[in-house]
C-alpha cells in the first residue's frame, strides 16, 4: 500500500460536536428550578424529594441533550460521570451528616471545664461534670494496649512474613483470621474470666480486681489480630528485590529486617496500628464488664474501677437527666477529636522518618 | 586481593527442578567473565549459587563444590554473610533502599556489619562513589533520597553499595538491561576499570557488551525447556566470538539460535 492512498483513505475526523462547558451547569440549575416549582406548588414534599426530583431530571436532561448534540457514546460517558458523582455524594451524605451534628450538638459543652472536671458528685439536677476521669481512663486504657499490642503484633507478622514457614505459620494465620471477627463483648467476656476472676485475686488478697488494666487486656485481645492483619499486608508489599540487595551486601536476615523492610513498610504499619487504636478506643462493652466505670477520676489503671470515653457517652446517653445528652455528644465529640489528633500526630511521626522528596 | 572461583560440578534446584547441570569453571582473579545464553538457562541461577544468594528462595538448593580461592563456600562451617561479603552483587533492576539518603545507601552493607565511625564512613562513602563514577553527580547531594536518581544513577549507586564493603568478587545480573545506552557506556567503562581491583562475573545478553568488556566467555544453554541449563563453552572471549569450537556456540553468537 503506497504512503499517499494510505494517508488519503484514513483521513480520519477527530472533530465531534461538544456541548458547551456550562451545559452541565445549566442543565443542573434548569432541573433544581423545575423541580422545586413541581415539588412546592402543589406543597407536595420538601427539600428531600426536591433534590431527589432535580438529581432525576438532571440524568434525563443531560443524557437526552447529549444525544441530540454530541450522539450515543458521549452521553452514555456524560449519564455514567453523573452517576458515579451521585453516588460519591450519597455515600459522603451521612457521613457528613454525622460529623455535622457531632460538631454542633458536641460543642455546645465542650469547653475547659468539660474537659477538666470528673462526674463525682454529680446529682441528675446539677448542670455540671466533665470527662476529665473518661479522657484519663481511654488514653490509660488505649495506652497500655497499644504498648502490649504493637510489639506483640508486629513481631507476629514478622514471623508470618520473614521467617514463618510450613504448617505453624498456617496455623497461626488461620487463629489471627479467626481472632479478628472476635465480638468485642466476647474478648471483655474472657477477660472477665480469665484475669479478673482468676488472675488479679493473687495480687488482690483473694478479691477479684476490676481495672483499667483489664480494659487494656481486652482490648488489646481486639486490636492484636488487626495490627498483625495489617502488618502482615504491609510486609509483603516490601519488594523482595530490597531484602536481596541486602543479603548480598552480608547484612544479616534481622538487622535486614529491622533496618531495611520495617522502615521501608512503617507509614502503612503506622496506619495499620492507627486503625486498631481508633476501633479500641471506641470499645464500651469490654471496658463496662471488666472496668466497671467509675465517676471519680482514678490514675491508677491496675487497682480499682476505670471509666473511659465511649463507657462515658453510653452512660450519659442513658442517665434520666436533662444534662446527661449534651454532656454525651460532648464526649463523643471529644473521643473523635481525640483519635483523629492521635492518627494525625502518628502520620506526621511515621512521615518524618521518610527523606525529604 | 581478587579472588579465584572455581566451580566443581555445580547443579542448582528450584524444589525438584534441576536448573542447572554440572557446571565447572575456573574463573580468574582480577578478570571479566561474561556468561552468555538464551533466557532460562541458567545464568541467573549460577550466578546466585556463587554467593549463596539462590538459597533465599524457598526450596531452592545447590549441589557440588564452589571453591574460592580454595575454599569451599557450602561447607557447613561457612558464614554466609562473611562469603556475601566477599562476594559483592548487582542485580539486574536497581534497588537502592527507599527509605535512605544516597549517603546511607552506599555506606548501608559497612553500618549494618557494625561500622560506626563518621570519619571511616565518610571516606568509605567517597571512595566507592569515585569507584562507580557516581561521585562528580551526587557529591552535592548525598543526602537526598537515592531513589531519586535516573535509573543508570542508581545501577552506579548499587555498584557504590556493592563495592564500599570492599568484596574481592562482584558479580553482575544483566547491569545494563534496564538502562539507556549511554548509562550502559558509563558502566562499561566502569568494568574496565573495576577490573584492576576486583574479579568480575556479568551476565549479558548483549553480545557486543560481552565481546567489549570481558576476558573470557561462558556460553550456557539448554536443550529444551525443563531440561537444566548446560556450560557448553567456556573460553577467551577473542575465541568465543571469532572462532568457537562448537557449532552451537556458534549459532548462537552468530543469530542463528539452535
Ligand atoms: N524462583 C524460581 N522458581 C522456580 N524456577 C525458577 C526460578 N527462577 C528461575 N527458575 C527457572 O530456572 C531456570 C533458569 O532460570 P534463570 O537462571 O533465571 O535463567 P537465565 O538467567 O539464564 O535467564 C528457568 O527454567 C527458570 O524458569
Ligand atoms: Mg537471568
Amino acid at each position: 500500500m503506497s504512503v499517499a492512498s494510505h494517508s488519503a483513505r484514513s483521513r480520519v475526523t477527530l472533530k465531534a460536536r461538544r456541548l458547551p462547558g456550562w451545559a452541565p451547569a445549566g442543565v443542573g440549575a434548569a432541573a433544581i428550578l423545575i423541580a422545586a416549582l413541581a415539588v412546592y406548588l402543589p406543597g407536595a414534599g420538601g427539600p428531600v424529594l426536591t433534590s431527589v426530583v432535580a438529581a432525576l431530571l438532571f440524568l434525563v436532561g443531560l443524557g437526552a441533550l447529549s444525544t441530540v448534540v454530541e450522539g450515543g457514546r458521549a452521553a452514555r460517558n456524560r449519564v455514567a460521570t453523573s452517576l458515579v458523582y451521585a453516588a460519591f455524594v450519597l455515600a459522603l451524605a451521612p457521613l457528613l451528616s454525622v460529623a455535622l451534628t457531632l460538631v454542633t450538638k458536641g460543642s455546645e459543652r465542650l469547653n475547659g471545664y468539660f474537659l477538666g472536671v470528673s462526674m463525682k458528685g454529680v446529682s441528675a439536677f446539677d448542670n455540671k461534670g466533665g470527662a476529665y476521669h473518661a479522657i484519663i481512663g481511654t488514653l490509660e486504657q488505649a495506652g497500655i494496649a497499644t504498648l502490649i499490642t504493637v510489639p506483640l503484633g508486629v513481631l507476629g507478622a514478622v514471623y508470618i512474613v520473614e521467617y514463618g514457614r510450613g504448617r505453624l505459620a498456617a496455623l497461626i494465620r488461620f487463629f489471627v483470621d479467626v481472632m479478628t471477627g472476635i465480638p468485642s463483648i466476647v474478648a471483655g467476656l474472657f477477660i472477665l474470666a480469665f484475669w479478673v476472676l482468676v488472675v488479679s485475686p493473687m495480687f488482690n488478697n483473694g478479691r477479684p480486681e476490676y481495672s483499667g488494666f483489664a480494659a487494656a487486656l481486652a482490648l488489646s485481645v481486639l486490636m492484636l489480630p488487626t495490627i498483625v492483619r495489617s502488618t502482615e499486608e504491609m510486609l509483603r508489599l516490601v519488594p523482595g528485590a530490597l531484602r536481596e540487595g541486602a543479603y548480598a551486601l552480608g547484612i544479616p536476615k534481622w538487622k535486614t529486617i529491622t533496618k531495611i523492610v520495617l522502615p521501608t513498610a512503617a507509614p502503612g504499619i503506622v496506619t495499620g496500628v492507627m486503625l486498631a487504636v481508633a476501633r479500641a478506643c471506641g470499645e464500651t462493652a469490654p471496658v463496662i464488664l471488666v472496668a466497671l466505670g467509675n465517676p471519680a477520676i482514678n490514675f491508677n489503671p491496675f487497682s480499682g474501677g476505670q471509666s473511659s470515653l465511649s463507657l462515658y457517652v453510653y452512660e450519659q446517653a442513658g442517665t434520666a437527666s436533662k444534662y446527661a445528652p449534651g454532656r454525651a455528644w460532648a464526649a463523643a465529640l471529644t473521643l473523635v477529636v481525640l483519635v483523629l489528633s492521635l492518627t494525625v500526630a502518628a502520620k506526621l511521626l511515621a512521615r518524618r522518618n521518610k527523606l525529604a522528596r | 586481593m581478587a579472588k579465584r572461583i572455581e566451580a566443581v560440578n555445580v547443579s542448582a534446584y528450584y524444589g525438584a527442578f534441576r536448573a542447572i547441570d554440572n557446571i565447572s569453571m575456573t574463573i580468574e582473579p582480577k578478570s571479566v567473565t561474561a556468561l552468555i545464553g538464551p533466557s532460562g538457562c541458567g545464568k541467573s541461577t549460577f550466578l546466585r549459587s556463587i554467593n549463596r544468594m539462590h538459597e533465599v528462595l524457598p526450596g531452592a538448593k545447590v549441589e557440588g563444590q564452589l571453591l574460592i580461592d580454595g575454599q569451599n563456600i557450602y561447607d557447613r562451617d561457612i558464614d554466609v554473610t562473611a562469603v556475601r561479603r566477599t562476594i559483592g552483587m548487582v542485580f539486574q533492576r536497581p534497588n537502592p533502599f527507599p527509605t535512605m539518603s544516597i549517603y546511607d545507601n552506599v555506606v548501608a552493607g559497612l553500618r549494618l556489619n557494625g561500622v560506626r565511625k563518621k570519619s571511616l564512613l565518610d571516606a568509605a562513602c567517597e571512595k566507592a562513589l569515585r569507584g562507580a563514577n557516581l561521585w562528580n553527580e551526587v557529591k552535592d547531594r548525598l543526602n537526598r533520597p537515592g531513589a531519586g536518581l535516573s535509573g543508570g544513577q542508581q545501577q552506579r549507586l548499587c555498584i557504590a553499595r556493592a563495592i564500599a564493603v570492599e568484596p574481592q568478587v562482584v558479580l553482575m545480573d544483566e547491569p545494563c538491561s534496564a538502562l539507556d545506552p549511554i548509562s550502559t557506556l558509563a558502566i562499561e567503562d566502569l568494568i574496565a576499570e573495576l577490573k584492576n581491583e576486583y574479579t568480575i562475573v556479568i551476565v549479558t545478553h548483549n553480545m557486543q557488551q560481552a565481546a567489549r568488556v570481558s576476558d573470557r566467555t561462558g556460553f550456557f544453554s539448554i536443550d529444551k525447556t525443563g531440561e537444566p541449563g548446560r556450560l557448553i563453552e567456556y573460553d577467551d572471549t577473542a575465541k568465543i566470538f571469532t572462532n568457537p569450537s562448537v557449532k552451537r556456540t556458534e549459532d548462537y553468537i552468530t543469530g542463528r539460535f539452535g
